[in-house]
């Protein structure tokens, strides 16, 4: 690649973090460290019942064993340090009482937030639709009211709220898609998650607006460890949003997010998430550790999940939304566009568990990465014994920015039924130099031709995204591509 | 418009001199033909010209109008109104030629100090240049270049070309490959778009081409140079006697 190129390239992959400012907001927090008191501490504040905090000592008691027995996962292709458990704040909740009538009773510092991060809440309020629900550090903030929502008797909360008031959808679903003994990271999180989002859907209804989660971490010294649960009944449909940042901070936060979803009888659902944690800087110091586990059980005979993501922040990402495809004719789909630059590195994929009948599922995943970044898809699909006629495509294909970064697919297949039929293409590409040189004797810019190669490598993927989101992810993408070139 | 003066290119990666001094003028409005046999060079004055990375230019000058272009990014000289067809155009999956002639054409307005065009100007104007070599306008939709047929490539460059309104443009080979159809498609377009205050200079293999796009004048390429230079009739001379004969004169100059 030429210098002028290549300067331009390690630019783009050293472009600032713009979301990286601290809202001074007063907060609560827990006491440094993990214990069972501090499972019980969490669960009181909660005001939780007793079944509740069980299953929390439970967890923390399956994660004490794992942790002795030195089981934090070592698989992927990542470089993860040390991690001191003991030295993070496991709860921390904005002082005021966050419940709102209407947003002129939230706490100016959060709107101007919310300002900051682009989320036009007061935009979204009037025109859109979408119905948002904030979880600032450990708790969840602010659920912008829709009567549409009860109207249809949809249930959206906060997670808190919704043990509160539906424990009974609750305590029935809790821990079935990723069960506490799942993994590490999600035991961690059942011990000591503090909120969330919750989501139901009865019978028959299709959710007439996309129901929106903005994550944010804001404290120092936090970890953040939420909780989605969505229950799609039969027949029913929900387009479900989760966005997330968190500010510029020398220390790494680990942020250990559990997401299940249920899909009955020829339910849908669509679960789109822009990830934009801290990456760290250019030198690597900072950023988010994002260890998520993000599952969803096709329950019902021809029903859909399916994933979209954009990952484009953290300093390590190890996530891998999958989909059980357990009833007939079900079907699970992950589209991804993983961006990795700086010292960032990035380990995702999917696994597709075909169990019943005729399911089928897509893959399709873009891994670009820039600078000194590692850029990983691992992904499993499995077709068990009685997945008859189970089909899967998958596609991986991988560009790189500059020739000091790594893009690699780790692509493992499991087939027990002779009459699967299983898919596989992956390419990796650099952006060429000629691709370039052609945009640029049309006049455009060198910047915008990398931005213009990179938007056409993702188009799929951000086709899948709903309209709005898929605005916010190309500007993203843009502004992650912005070197500071004169 | 342009002037080249003992231009001395080299490829950078090996230091292999492929262009020894090269002189070349061409006034506003002109069309001038470049004709030489494979591997003399042609590509790579074109490259030089447009800026494309990887030559280096250890001697000579070139002024464009009235600037040394050498100075210029391969972007600016394209604002500046330079313009290179491909001799083999690049696909850019994903990217839908709406898009990027857009992003293309809003530029250069931008720096000739145009006002931007409304999206509906824009359109129009596709349609309008696209008619122009036959191109169909459901192009715009598909990826640059991508499933393109070679003919739709080469007709693709032409279509840019027209919205791009440079006042100089290169066409590097355009007729290869081209049925006489598609040629006589292609030598529309280009002769609609002669203008006083457009100049071309024409690089080709074949003097067929120049049946159609009628030069002003035509010069040989070879061995980095410009060894012959005349009027149209000289093409029909290559044609007929191959470039063997030119060798023996300049030889015998030397
Ligand atoms: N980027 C390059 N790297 C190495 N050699 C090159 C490069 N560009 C051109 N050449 C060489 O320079 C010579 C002239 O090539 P070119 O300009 O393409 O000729 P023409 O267009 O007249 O056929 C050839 O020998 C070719 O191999
Ligand atoms: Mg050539």
């Amino acid at each position: 690649m030429s210098d002028t190129s290549t300067d331009l390239l390690h630019q783009v992959a050293s472009s600032e973090y713009k979301y990286g400012f601290v809202t001074n907001i007063e907060s609560e927090k827990a006491q440094v460290g993990l214990s069972e008191d501090t499972v019980r501490f969490i669960s009181a504040k909660k005001n939780e019942p007793e079944w509740l905090l069980e299953w929390r000592l439970k967890a923390y008691r399956h994660f004490i064993t794992l942790m002795e027995s030195d089981a934090m996962p070592d698989w992927a292709h990542l470089n993860i340090p040390e991690i001191d458990l003991q030295a993070i704040s496991y709860y921390s909740a904005p002082k005021k009482k966050p419940e709102y009538e209407s947003l002129n009773e939230v706490d100016p510092e959060l709107i101007s937030t919310f300002k900051r991060l682009g989320i036009p809440v007061q935009e979204q309020e009037r025109l859109v639709g979408i119905v948002v629900d904030v979880v600032m550090d450990s708790v969840s903030v602010t659920t912008t009211f829709n009567a549409e929502l009860d109207k249809n008797g949809i249930i959206f909360c906060s997670f808190g709220e919704a043990v509160q008031k539906h424990p009974e959808l609750v305590k029935k679903y809790l821990g079935r898609v990723v069960p506490y003994t799942d993994n590490y990271y999600a035991a961690l999180n059942s011990a000591v998650f503090s909120d969330g989002s919750f989501c139901y859907i009865p019978k028959g209804v299709r959710c007439p607006v996309e129901l929106s989660t903005y994550f944010r971490i804001n404290e120092s010294g936090t970890g953040q460890f939420e909780r989605t649960l969505i229950v799609v009944d039969e027949g029913s449909y929900v387009s479900y949003l989760e966005g997330c940042t968190a500010p510029q901070r020398d220390e790494n936060q680990l942020h250990a997010a559990v997401v299940e979803i249920i899909a009955m009888d020829d339910a849908e659902v669509k679960y789109s998430t822009i990830q934009n944690w801290y990456p760290g800087n250019a030198q690597g110091v900072g950023g988010i550790f994002n260890f998520v586990t993000k599952r969803g059980i096709c329950e019902g005979d021809r029903s859909k999940i399916s994933w979209t993501q954009l990952e484009t922040g953290s300093s390590i990402t190890w996530k891998y939304p999958s989909c059980i495809l357990k009833g007939d004719d079900s079907v699970g789909e992950f589209y991804s566009v993983a961006f990795t630059k700086g010292k960032q590195q990035a380990d995702t994929g999917t696994k597709m568990i075909h169990i019943g009948k005729n399911t089928s599922s897509t893959i399709i995943s873009k891994g670009i990465s820039a600078g000194n970044s590692q850029n990983a898809y691992r992904g499993l699909v499995k077709m068990t014994p009685g997945a008859e006629n189970g089909r899967n495509f998958s596609q991986c294909d991988s560009m790189l920015l500059g020739d000091r970064c790594g893009a690699h697919t780790y692509p493992y297949l499991e087939i027990m039924n002779p009459s699967a039929q299983v898919e596989h293409e992956a390419t990796t590409s650099k952006v060429g130099e000629d691709q370039i040189f052609y945009c640029k004797q049309r006049g455009i810019s060198e910047i915008d031709a990398i931005k213009l190669i990179v938007n056409g490598f993702c188009k799929e993927i951000l086709a899948q995204l709903p309209m709005e989101f898929a605005v916010e992810a190309r500007n993203l993408l843009a502004i992650e591509l912005e070197g500071s070139v004169g | 418009m342009l002037e080249i003066k003992n231009l001395h290119v080299s490829i950078e990666e090996d230091g292999t001199e492929i262009l020894k001094g090269l002189n070349l003028k061409v006034g506003s409005g002109e069309v001038h033909a470049i004709m030489g046999p494979n591997g003399s060079g042609k590509s790579t004055l074109a490259s030089v010209l447009a800026g494309k990375d990887g030559y280096e230019v250890t001697n000579g000058t070139v002024a464009f109008c009235g600037d040394d272009l050498l100075e210029l990014a391969a972007d600016e000289r394209a604002r500046e109104g330079l313009f290179l067809a491909f001799q083999y155009p690049i696909e850019l999956p994903g990217v839908s030629m709406s898009n990027f002639l857009k992003q293309a054409v809003q530029s250069v307005r931008e720096h000739q100090g145009k006002e931007a065009l409304t999206s509906g100007a824009l359109l129009q104007m596709m349609k309008e240049k696209a008619a122009l070599v036959h191109l169909d306008p459901a192009l715009k939709s598909r990826s640059v270049n991508e499933g393109f047929s070679g003919g739709e490539k080469k007709r693709n460059e032409i279509f840019q070309l027209a919205m791009l309104e440079p006042k100089f443009a290169i066409l590097d080979e355009t007729d290869s490959g081209l049925d006489i159809d598609a040629l006589r498609i292609v030598a529309d377009g280009v002769n609609h778009l002669r203008s006083p205050e457009r100049s071309f200079l024409l690089i080709t293999h074949y003097q067929r081409l120049l049946d159609y796009i009628v030069p002003d004048f035509v010069h040989v390429l070879m061995n980095g140079r410009i060894v012959m230079t005349g009027g149209k009739e000289l093409a029909l001379e290559l044609e007929e006697k191959g470039y063997d004969w030119i060798k023996d004169e300049t030889t015998q100059l030397a």
